[in-house]
């Protein structure tokens, strides 16, 4: 891997850039790996890339039914922060938000983390009792978060609507002055990079149809659109698929997959400085460097597939968003689109070991997982190497839904559910 | 935004009037006490989650306000049919298209 830097730009620049390698290998897929991963999402591509570099395991291939990073981290809106409410959820959220810090570095790729400011609204007393609630939790759990009194908010973000007569006043606001965001693609590309050039095999047009397993239940290998592909371990990393690669192992989980969509505007000179988000009318916004203001809106209400949902739903997130910031009333919309999100009943991920020796799984991220990538990677790659849970991530076990043990987010998350 | 007919109203009406609920035909016990851990998350966590045919009920919150039954796809959100509560399970389907 041939380092980038600003003496490599002058070099290719002086030689018409002719010089450039490709980021990633695209091999022949071999008979059999140590590991295999399937979705080369973000979280895929990083847990491979930390086996690779933590663990030194380097015998592993990523597989992909698309293209590399087309899935949901092509399709998020690239929003960062830690702010969760449970101590296990602080602990893997700022595991990540740590390991964001830096990263650009580490894989001498620009991931472009921003940290602008996470910013979440409190429009009702309510709001007020469970966002305050958020910010000594998050304290005690040493990760900054502040109050901020209307005034404040709007100085911090001065599109924002305070009058006392908006239709969704705006009461007071938490910050999360090291949340941000980062660049979605660059997230994949440079985890891919690093994953490559050490060894890892990305396969890009490969799907998972079966998984193979042994007599005595132990998993061999997986079965694909390009032939059978053997290993010892298998790690499931596959989004609003993950149920389904699942069952093919022969385990039911407690997952349902839902669309949820998104959309950006026309690209504008930077006029919103940092992430807003309300959880109690369902909006949240941030410019992106390309100067489109990227927003999320909420859940389609059924099971699907279709990476599609339907317009009432941004609708309903427009609404609120004009409400908020009038401003953007004349603002033309340029692109939506679905991802297929896997939503636990406690709302918080699973990365663990599965009863089938040797799978193991990484999903259950709803509609956050984005800023998890960093962290999730890190700890699932332990996971697998060590066929241990690391113990930030021990608590995020399958078996959680039969004890109660639960991690409950549902309610304390950030976005209404 | 889906059109969906209800079995009761027999008419079809915007997805804005119905609450989705769930997957349906999932037998609540009797005995709820006496389950076990396993057979309680069974009931209560664990979801078939299809790509493909999803039986699901729906409740016609803004008309009738009867809970029913559906058969969908969930790859193109077609509906195939519905069916009041409390009928069996229908054993053939009408044009699936996977």
């Amino acid at each position: 891997m041939k380092k980038y830097s600003v003496f490599a730009i002058a070099r290719e620049a002086m030689r018409g850039h002719k010089g450039w390698e490709e980021q990633w290998s695209s091999p022949e897929p071999k008979k059999e790996y140590d590991v295999i991963i399937v979705g080369a999402g973000g979280h895929g591509l990083a847990t491979a890339y930390y086996l690779a570099t933590v663990h030194g395991i380097t015998n592993v291939a990523v597989l992909e039914k698309g293209w590399l990073g087309g899935g949901n981290t092509g399709r998020n809106t690239t929003i960062i922060r830690s702010n969760y409410l449970y101590d296990e959820s602080a602990g893997i959220y700022d595991h990540a938000l740590k390991l964001w810090d830096g990263l650009s570095q580490e894989l001498n790729y620009n991931v472009m983390y921003s940290p602008r400011g996470v910013m979440m609204l409190a429009h009702n007393v309510h709001d007020i009792q469970v966002l305050k609630r958020h910010v000594h939790a998050n304290r005690l759990n040493g990760i900054d978060n502040e109050w901020l009194t209307p005034e404040a908010a709007k100085e911090f973000c001065p599109p924002l609507n305070i009058s006392r007569d908006a239709r969704y006043p705006v009461m007071g606001a938490t910050l999360q002055r090291r949340g941000g965001t980062a660049r979605h693609d660059a997230v994949a590309w440079g985890y891919a990079r690093g994953a490559s050039a050490r060894g890892v095999h990305i396969i890009q047009n490969c799907e998972v149809i079966g998984v193979k397993r042994a007599p005595n239940g132990a998993v061999t290998g997986v079965e694909t659109t390009r032939g059978f592909i053997g290993a010892r371990k298998v790690g499931v990393v596959a989004a609003g698929h993950s149920s389904v690669i699942m069952n093919m192992a022969g385990v039911r989980m407690p997952l349902e997959s839902y669309p949820l969509q998104a959309l950006v505007s026309e690209p504008v000179k930077p006029v919103f400085p940092c992430v807003v988000m309300s959880n109690t009318v369902h909006a949240y916004i941030s410019q992106s460097d390309k100067g489109e203001l990227v927003i999320g809106a909420g859940t389609d209400q059924y099971v699907s597939y279709s990476q599609t949902g339907g317009l009432h739903i941004l609708q309903h997130t427009l609404d609120a968003i004009c409400e908020m910031f009038p401003m953007f009333t004349r603002m033309k919309m340029l692109r939506s689109w679905g991802g297929i999100v896997d939503v636990t009943p406690d709302r918080s991920p699973i990365l663990a070991k599965t009863p089938v020796p040797g799978l193991y799984v990484n999903c259950g991220w709803g509609t956050g997982g984005f800023k998890a990538t960093p962290g999730s990677g890190h700890v699932f790659a332990h996971t697998i190497a060590k066929d241990d849970p690391h113990p930030i991530n021990a608590p995020f076990t399958i078996e959680r839904f039969r004890t109660g043990r639960l991690i409950d987010e549902a309610a304390a998350a950030a976005v209404a559910h | 935004m889906l059109l969906i007919r209800c079995p009761y109203c027999e008419e079809e009406r915007p997805e804005l009037e119905f609450r989705n609920a769930g997957e349906a035909h999932i037998a609540r016990s009797a005995n709820m006490a006496g389950e076990s851990d396993d057979d309680f998350e069974k009931f209560f966590f664990i979801r078939s989650n299809p790509k493909g045919i999803i039986y699901e009920r729906w409740r016609h919150m803004h008309g009738c306000a009867r809970f029913f039954n559906a058969v969908r796809d969930t790859v193109s959100d077609r509906f195939l049919l519905t069916y009041k509560a409390g009928e069996p399970k229908p054993a053939k389907l009408p044009g699936a298209s996977k």
